[in-house]
């Protein structure tokens, strides 16, 4: 360096950017990440417009039943004389058709949309809080002594089980024997995917419970859950919400395999998932009951994945594509 | 070396047990039960289920249970609560149909993933290399089935190639060869269809390693001292990035169970995956807790041969 900041001045001297600021540029600059960004925010906007239009103020409705309009091409316009006038979807186009029951599939999948979504969040929601848990525990209380078992051990041979249970069919198997239900799939799909963020935090965990700030906290006799929850989780958790988001990528991927078997979300609800496996048997005569959803799973699950990604390219200077 | 591998399967034991043991829970204490499958049946009369439950100890408490499972699965005398068949001979005929399936898969993904990510960490940032990222991307994530189902419609409509079962019907007595040939027209699109998310999978891996090694220094003294490129990529570099995929090849393993029931379902392939299926449809208690057990065994196995592996393959490891 040609000329040197004294040290008094370049304390002064705020950071040109913020921490955030900068990784949020390196964002910017993965066109496809930054992009896939700006489409999930516009979906999320979209899962709620379609919640609030399909069951709270209905717009769109979903649930109609209209059997003499089967197997509408996408964009037919409402001339039918046998159904009622207030059946008629908005507009009196059907946008995406209509299924093999005359539903109309634009209002199935702006529900599907919030349902899907939410089996996604909810599923991630789950795995996270019982892996920062698990992860946490193992972590901080790692030395103390159960008998002859550390708890480290304890918890960390635990996770080796669950990591050798064969993900899908475990999944399959609960959700199977268990009565049909949404909370259950996604209870399920997250207690089955808690593991590598277990094995994350722990590593996180170890590394920082002998530093300063945890030292100091401990010294000011804060009571430990507040050490791990407050002090702590913060300083591991980024990479971790990092790699949640392509967690609801593989769920919503996993919701849609588990309908394809007939074990999905139960009709009436709507997801995704369950349209296409629906619409699978009509893929000759309606092969827009199978497009639609398929090519929309598709692209939001493309779209996680490449934010996620993205944001984990961000998160993570090693993975820097220009140092 | 032997002392570390004996302790090695040790510990995968002691695991194997636990695992067991909690898959044995899971599926009894879950409601339903093989009894209640088919209520509706007029011939099964309240005596009938209770004879079933008697022969089957379904009256016993859990660890009870389990000591009877335990015991049946390792005399090899365990009976499918569906047909009284031996599970061990079921899943042994259904293991078979369903190796030449994932070998092929295995074989289609490692031979496509390896020169697609190295080329793609060769020449980075390039046209191919974007590509190739997105595509693997999109492979990802495209549920397995949708895609199978496009590719059916057209593989089907332009190359006639069959897309269910094992085998053309009234060919059973065909000579070897005929029925070999057939086997494998058979078998192109299921294989093909597996192998693909993981080909999109592995040639990324295979992508992020390449990168990693090329930055190094003994790839920058290789080239210092004049080497040929060739020799340098494949000699020093990718030699050097083969080593985490021996764990890789472990962990596959498991596929063979896990992995296959969606396309086993799709193109109606007997095989281990499908058993899995029609036994969770059935509440076949047995079958499931065995072939949960099964592939339990081929992960520890997979790990533990990745292990010596990667200890073999890499000195610096030591044991």
């Amino acid at each position: 360096m040609a000329e040197r900041i004294p040290y008094h001045e370049a304390d002064a001297l705020p950071p040109s950017k913020g921490l955030f600021q900068e990784r949020w540029d390196i964002l910017k600059r993965n066109r496809m990440a930054y992009a896939s960004f700006w489409f999930l925010i516009f979906l999320l906007a979209l899962a709620v417009l379609g919640k609030v239009f399909t069951q709270a103020v209905v717009v769109f409705d979903p649930k109609v039943v209209r059997l003499s309009e089967k197997f509408l091409p996408p964009f037919t316009a409402f001339t039918s004389t046998l159904t009622p006038e207030e059946d008629a979807p908005v507009l009196g186009i059907y946008l995406l058709g209509t299924d093999e029951l005359g539903r109309d599939v634009f209002a199935r999948m702006l529900e599907g949309t919030s349902v899907s979504l939410t089996v996604g969040f909810v599923a991630v929601g789950i795995s996270l809080t019982v892996g920062v848990f698990f992860g946490g525990l193992a972590g901080f209380y790692g030395r103390v002594k159960l008998g002859f078992l550390t708890v480290d051990t304890l918890i960390m041979r635990f996770v080796d089980i669950m990591l050798c249970f064969p993900t899908f069919f475990l999944i399959l198997t609960v959700v199977a024997l268990l009565p049909p239900s949404i909370y259950n799939i996604m209870i399920v799909i997250g207690l089955t995917s808690w593991m590598g963020t277990a094995r994350f935090v722990r590593a996180e965990f170890l590394s920082l419970r002998d530093q300063d700030f945890v030292i100091a906290a401990k010294s000011q006799a804060i009571p430990e859950w507040r050490i791990i929850f407050v002090h702590m989780v913060p300083n591991a958790i980024a990479p971790v919400l990092v790699s949640a988001t392509i967690g609801v990528a593989t769920a919503i991927l996993t919701e849609s395999a588990l309908s394809f078997l007939g074990f999905g979300v139960q009709p009436p609800d709507a997801t995704w998932g369950n349209i296409l496996s629906d619409g699978k048997t009509f893929l000759f005569d309606a092969p827009w009951l199978t497009f639609i959803p398929g090519f929309t799973i598709l692209f939001v699950v493309l779209a996680f994945n490449l934010c996620g990604e993205g944001l984990r390219e961000a998160f993570n200077p090693k993975l820097r594509s220009n140092p | 070396m032997i002392n570390f591998i004996i302790r090695n399967i040790w510990q995968r034991i002691i695991l194997l047990v636990f695992i067991s043991i909690i898959s044995h829970a899971i599926v009894h204490l879950a409601p339903g039960e093989p009894a209640l499958v088919d209520p509706s049946n007029p011939r099964m009369k309240p005596e009938d289920i209770q004879l079933i439950r008697t022969a089957f100890h379904l009256d016993e408490p859990l660890h009870i249970q389990y000591v009877y499972w335990v015991t049946d699965l390792f005399s090899g005398e365990l009976k499918s609560f569906k047909d009284n068949q031996p599970v061990l001979g079921k899943i042994w005929q259904r293991f078979l149909n369903s190796l030449p399936l994932f070998l092929i898969g295995t074989i289609i993904t490692w031979f496509l993933a390896f020169p697609v990510g190295i080329r793609a960490a060769l020449s980075r940032d390039s046209v191919f290399d974007r590509t190739s990222t997105f595509f693997s991307y999109a492979l990802i994530s495209i549920p397995g089935f949708f895609l199978s189902y496009l590719c059916i419609i057209f593989m089907v409509k332009t190359f006639d190639v069959p897309v269910i079962g094992m085998q053309t019907f009234g060919l059973e007595e065909a000579p070897l060869l005929f029925r070999s040939m057939d086997r494998i027209w058979h078998l192109t699109v299921p294989a093909m269809m597996s192998a693909l998310a993981g080909t999109a999978v592995l040639s990324r891996y295979v992508r992020s390693q390449m990168l990693e090694v090329i930055h190094q220094d003994y790839i920058r003294t290789a080239r210092a001292k004049g080497l040929p490129e060739d020799q340098v990529i494949y000699r020093h570099g990718l030699r050097n990035a083969l080593l985490p995929f021996i764990t890789m090849f472990g962990l596959t393993i498991p596929g063979l169970i896990g992995g296959s029931v969606i396309f086993e379902t799709i193109f109606a392939w007997p095989g281990m995956g499908r058993l899995g299926y029609e036994a969770i449809l059935a509440r076949d208690f047995p079958v499931i807790l065995t072939l949960n057990f099964i592939s339990a065994v081929l992960v520890l196995l997979g790990t533990l041969v990745s292990d010596i592996l990667y200890a073999v393959a890499d000195p610096r490891i030591k044991f």
